[in-house]
């Protein structure tokens, strides 16, 4: 016997009424019938919507549909500096308005489950999506299983604040609400994870924080590796902008956190423990949950996929972009999500008219904040090699040590005027 | 001098199993590696590595050129009594750093 259609018909005639209006031709009264091609993105962050965007780009006739349930994104980069109280939250949000007006149908609902069979995306509300690509932007999640102690109601007393949003501001309020003489504790998980210059950027604006307000105040690093991004810049900027305020300490020196106390704000190491004001755990990470769901996430967490198409090697027909994906040498970055959705919307563009894809460039840069008005920044190119996404030697670099205040004030501007742009380029 | 960490619980119950852990500072230099000079940078690496417990030897190791730098060292052992744990890095030219630890058994 056939099932019955589980379709809700209002939901699925909204549905069609809004695809309708965003596609260029319309289709027989099934979801997303069209003329031309289907693609479904899971996922409205900044891989998500580059990609919803370069796609139309590439070509107007493919029907985009962008599966995110929140009305509005918060924007990760420059929130270090929404927690030190240089920055207002509002400016980290962004809405899907732009992407409408492209004729991108963004459908405000989660996806539950996908059948890779008949390929077709579940919606929480029975509605069915069938697509003949499906791209999986699901960002990051934090692993609650990693650090004994720290679970999502540990994040609530020691926030991670490595989603921006409340966890953002509940940090900002507790370093607001700290007495001047506290001990401010960052711990820094190891590779891979989301940004990996943002611990460091956050524990320079922090320092900022603490010199201008709380200048008796200290600020501990405990860090599961023994060296991170752009490391010998940040180690100048604290020891000419913050002396004797910021401490890093390694893994070998007992930086690993092995367990942590939320009600007392305690971390033990593999060597000690320390008692802080306020804690800031960033634990280790792996790719938002619904690519477990889907099953293109692998024993890490993390996604495995071809460099060029970014089509997952563990089910076909549906892509990984972003931070979920294992980039190789490629950092998780705003920046690298927005390169990969791009190669990733021309490869699909090329397999949906039946052409070879090419092998993609990508470019990384990430600039990270030092003071409100200095910045630093690292920059790298990449391309397949070896199945991985591979550094192109040479290409890349950091910028200079020694350099004058000029400099990393210029590199200020470069960050704000970054973020201008791939926020416009995403969503504006 | 280089730089070590241990640690060992303050206090433990008798017939307790305890976890102990040593840490040293130390480059591990395999002697495999070429300088920028073009000249095999000399070997220099921890040889072996002891741990006493009120003088009697609970933990030793020995170490290769293949261990990583700041060698990290993990063991237990059982409470017995109220003691010093001693520990003992041998370098290959023998010098020796020492770190130690007190235990109160009840």
């Amino acid at each position: 016997m056939r099932l019955p259609s589980r379709l809700p018909p209002l939901s699925r005639r909204s549905l069609l009424r809004g695809l309708a209006a965003g596609a260029a031709a319309l289709g027989a009264p099934t979801v997303l019938a069209q003329s031309g091609p289907r693609v479904v993105v899971v996922g409205g962050g900044f891989a998500g919507a580059s990609f919803a965007r370069a796609l139309k780009r590439e070509d107007r006739a493919i029907s985009v549909a962008l599966v995110e349930p929140s009305e509005h994104y918060t924007a990760c980069p420059m929130s270090n500096a929404v927690i030190a109280g240089l920055r207002d939250i509002g400016a980290q949000h962004f809405g899907y308005g732009g992407l409408e007006d492209d004729g991108i149908v963004h459908v405000p609902q989660r996806v539950v489950r996908v059948d890779a069979g008949q390929r077709r995306a579940v919606l929480a509300d029975d509605v069915m999506l069938d697509y003949d690509r499906l791209v999986v932007a699901p960002g990051i999640d934090m692993r609650f299983d990693a650090i004994p102690g720290y679970d999502a109601a540990a994040a609530e007393l020691m926030p991670h604040a490595w989603k921006a949003g409340e966890q953002t501001l509940l940090l900002r309020r507790q370093l607001e609400a700290m007495e001047d003489g506290g001990l401010v504790v960052i711990s820094a998980p190891p590779n891979p994870f989301r940004c990996p210059p943002g611990p460091y950027e956050r524990a320079s604006l922090i320092a900022h924080f603490l010199k201008t307000r709380k200048p008796r105040s200290k600020l501990i690093i405990l860090d599961a590796k023994d060296n991170f991004s752009k490391q010998k810049l940040f180690e100048q900027a604290w020891a000419e902008l913050y002396p004797g305020l910021v401490e890093w300490v390694s893994l070998s020196f007992g930086g690993k956190v092995t367990q942590v106390d939320a009600p007392a704000r305690t971390l033990t190491t593999e060597f000690g423990s320390h008692k802080a004001a306020v804690a800031n755990v960033i634990p280790p990470q792996k790719a938002g949950a619904i690519a477990a769901t889907i099953g293109v996430a692998d024993q890490t967490g993390w996604c495995p996929i071809d460099p060029a198409t970014f089509e997952s090697r563990l089910v076909p027909n549906v892509h990984v972009i972003g931070d979920a994906a294992i980039g190789g040498a490629m950092p998780k970055s705003a920046f690298t999500a927005n390169a990969q959705a791009k190669a990733c919307a021309t490869a699909i563009a090329r397999l949906l008219r039946g052409q070879e894809p090419e092998s993609p460039k990508l470019i990384n840069t990430c600039y990270s904040l030092i003071a409100p008005d200095q910045a630093v920044s690292i920059a790298g190119v990449y391309q397949p090699a070896n199945g991985l996404l591979s550094e192109v030697q040479g290409a890349g670099g950091t910028s200079p040590l020694d350099a004058p205040r000029s400099v990393r004030e210029e590199e200020a501007l470069y960050a704000r005027d970054w973020f201008e742009t791939i926020t416009q380029e995403a969503f504006g | 001098m280089s730089r070590t960490l241990v640690s060992a619980p303050k206090t433990a119950k008798a017939g307790e199993i305890v976890d102990i852990r040593a840490m040293i500072a130390h480059p591990m230099e395999t002697g495999y590696r070429m300088g920028p000079n073009g000249q095999a940078i000399p070997r220099k690496i921890i040889r072996h590595f002891a741990c006493d417990y009120d003088g009697e030897e609970v933990f030793s190791a020995e170490f290769h050129p293949a261990m990583s730098a700041n060698p990290f060292v993990a063991f237990s052992t059982v409470a017995t009594k109220s003691g010093m744990l001693t520990f003992r890095w041998t370098d290959d030219d023998g010098k020796i750093e020492t770190a130690s630890a007190e235990i109160a058994v009840s």
